[in-house]
């Protein structure tokens, strides 16, 4: 029975009858001629946006396509950490939106996507860091998102084992979000597939987008390698390919795509409570529920669609692990790869209409994208139901590079390997 | 991926520092659509799936400005110029742009 509720009776149910009675989690559903709302991506962001269409915009028939197979893409590449320590106001209502989002997911969707709340813990080297990071503390405080300045007895109290009297970079406290932490990502995709499956979407897999067909300035469907498909409308949330699928549509966008890599070790004993980050040089780590150490810093900072990196990277994270937790350097590297980020030319992602009446813009998302998950989902879906940004993503405009309203967290103008 | 320095011979990646598009170009400033212009030139990108003309500098090297042309989904590079000879191939600049 794929439309059971997943609960502790249908666990205990399925143990006495040896787990013969799970079905698929959702439909291997037929493209139909047409739809109401067509969203081009299976990802994380687009099977959200379906799910919310369908859950607060009904009734809609929505088709999500994607390319691959549901899982396979970006949302299954991530290391898997969620936040909303932000600085500006344009990004924290947004991100916190996304967190209260998480914090209530795995009810929305019954699907246990195992949401740990395990604090997300920022470290600073320097006074001037200090004073940075007490800013974005005072920021996120301000609009209601929880922050702690720790001092260094007081992180030196929670992870014990860091190198905190480094040469070059002693360790003088750090800044936490408690209610940050990780999410398992490929049961995002899965619970937001079968949620959405329940309310009626087809997920459509092995079905890729090859072009828009339009009436005048409008779209009126898309072409796909499973036939033509009409549509009222199209959302593309298809991040890390965003350029090659807008420029069907014959748009330009303000976005490069960048390979991020990212790390696991063998597995180990609990070892790593939370997050943690490098703030000396970019390196974050966590530990995953299987005992592997998940770990990842900067991007390549090249274009690529290679999805697979290049070892001076390596090397840098790897020196930033050592730098940071020298005790992990006789820990075994499972595995390491890599994923394509839509590196936007202000590091904030996009969420607007296109300039074609009826195309719907989801991209940008740098390497931000899977804590957005739900937020860019609602967002995206509020958008596409009444043509209305929704209020905490109205910023993230397509124009706002030409109109001067750049988002730019980082403070490093339009250079998209710099974000 | 490792460059071949027309100056230096084949370097490691770590000597070189990105700079993105080489084929975007700097526009009239005189032109009336300037403004439009100056958006495209700064922000917008066709970051296109095959070849990728892209400058790197030579900073841990000989301090060049290079024109390389590489796969984007295979990261092979199948030519690196300097970028000054490019400049110099292309038209020459009215006086008007310098």
């Amino acid at each position: 029975m794929s439309r059971a509720h997943y609960s502790i009776f249908s666990v205990l149910r399925e143990s006495l009858r040896g787990h013969t009675g799970w079905g698929p989690a959702w439909r291997e559903a037929e493209p139909k001629p047409d739809y109401d709302v067509v969203i081009v991506g299976g990802g994380g962001h687009g099977l959200a946006t379906a799910f919310y269409l369908a859950k607060h915009h009904g009734p809609l028939r929505i088709a999500v396509l994607e390319k691959g197979w549901i899982g396979g893409g970006n949302v299954g590449r991530n290391t898997t950490i969620v936040r909303s320590n932000y600085l500006l106001p344009g990004n924290i209502p947004f991100y916190e939106l996304s967190m209260q989002l998480w914090e209530g997911l795995e009810h929305e969707l019954n699907y246990n996507a195992m949401v740990s709340q395990r604090g997300v813990l920022n470290l600073y080297h320097s006074d001037g860091q200090r004073d940075a990071f007490a800013r974005r503390g005072n920021a996120m405080r301000l609009h209601g998102v929880d922050a702690e300045l720790l001092d260094q007895a007081a992180v030196r109290k929670m992870v014990p084992f860091l190198n905190f009297e480094n040469g070059r970079f002693p360790i003088h406290g750090g800044l936490l979000q408690r209610r940050g932490g990780t999410v398992r990502h490929d049961a995002v995709a899965w619970g937001y597939a079968r949620a959405a499956d329940r309310l009626g979407v087809d997920i459509i897999q092995n079905c890729e987008v090859k072009g828009f067909k339009r009436e005048g300035d409008r779209i009126v469907g898309v072409e796909t390698t499973r036939g033509y498909i009409g549509a009222k409308k199209v959302g593309m949330a298809v991040a890390g390919s965003s350029s090659r699928v807008a420029a069907m549509a014959g748009l330009r966008l303000p976005i490069e795509s960048h390979v991020l890599q990212a790390f696991v070790s063998e597995s180990i004993k609990p070892f790593i409570d939370g997050v943690v980050t490098f703030g000396a040089g970019h390196f974050y780590i966590s530990q995953s529920d299987k005992g592997g150490l998940v770990f990842g810093g900067d991007l390549d900072g090249y274009n690529s669609y290679a999805q697979r990196g290049n070892l001076p990277v390596v090397e840098d994270v790897l020196e930033g692990g050592m730098a940071l937790m020298p005790r992990i350097g006789r820990v075994r590297m499972l595995r390491h790869w890599g994923g394509i980020m839509d590196m936007s030319m202000d590091g904030s992602p996009i969420i607007d209409h296109t300039p074609v009446s009826g195309l719907y813009i989801n991209a940008g998302w740098c390497y931000g994208g899977f804590k957005a998950t739900p937020a860019s989902g609602f967002c995206f879906a509020h958008l596409i139901a009444h043509d209305q940004p929704h209020a905490v993503a109205k910023a993230y405009r397509l124009d706002r590079f030409a109109t001067g309203h750049a988002i730019d967290e980082k403070g490093m103008g339009p250079h998209p390997n710099l974000h | 991926m490792r460059i071949a320095c027309p100056y230096c011979g084949e370097r490691s990646l770590d000597e070189f520092l990105y700079s993105g598009d080489a084929t975007v170009k700097r526009p009239d400033f005189a032109s009336p659509t300037a403004a439009n212009e100056f958006v495209s030139y700064t922000y917008e990108r066709s970051n296109p799936p095959g070849m990728h003309r892209e400058l790197w500098y030579h900073s841990a090297g000989c301090h060049a400005w290079l024109v390389v042309t590489r796969g984007i989904a295979t990261h092979a590079i199948t030519s690196v110029e300097v970028a000054r000879d490019v400049a110099l191939n292309e038209k020459p600049a009215t006086k008007d742009s310098i």
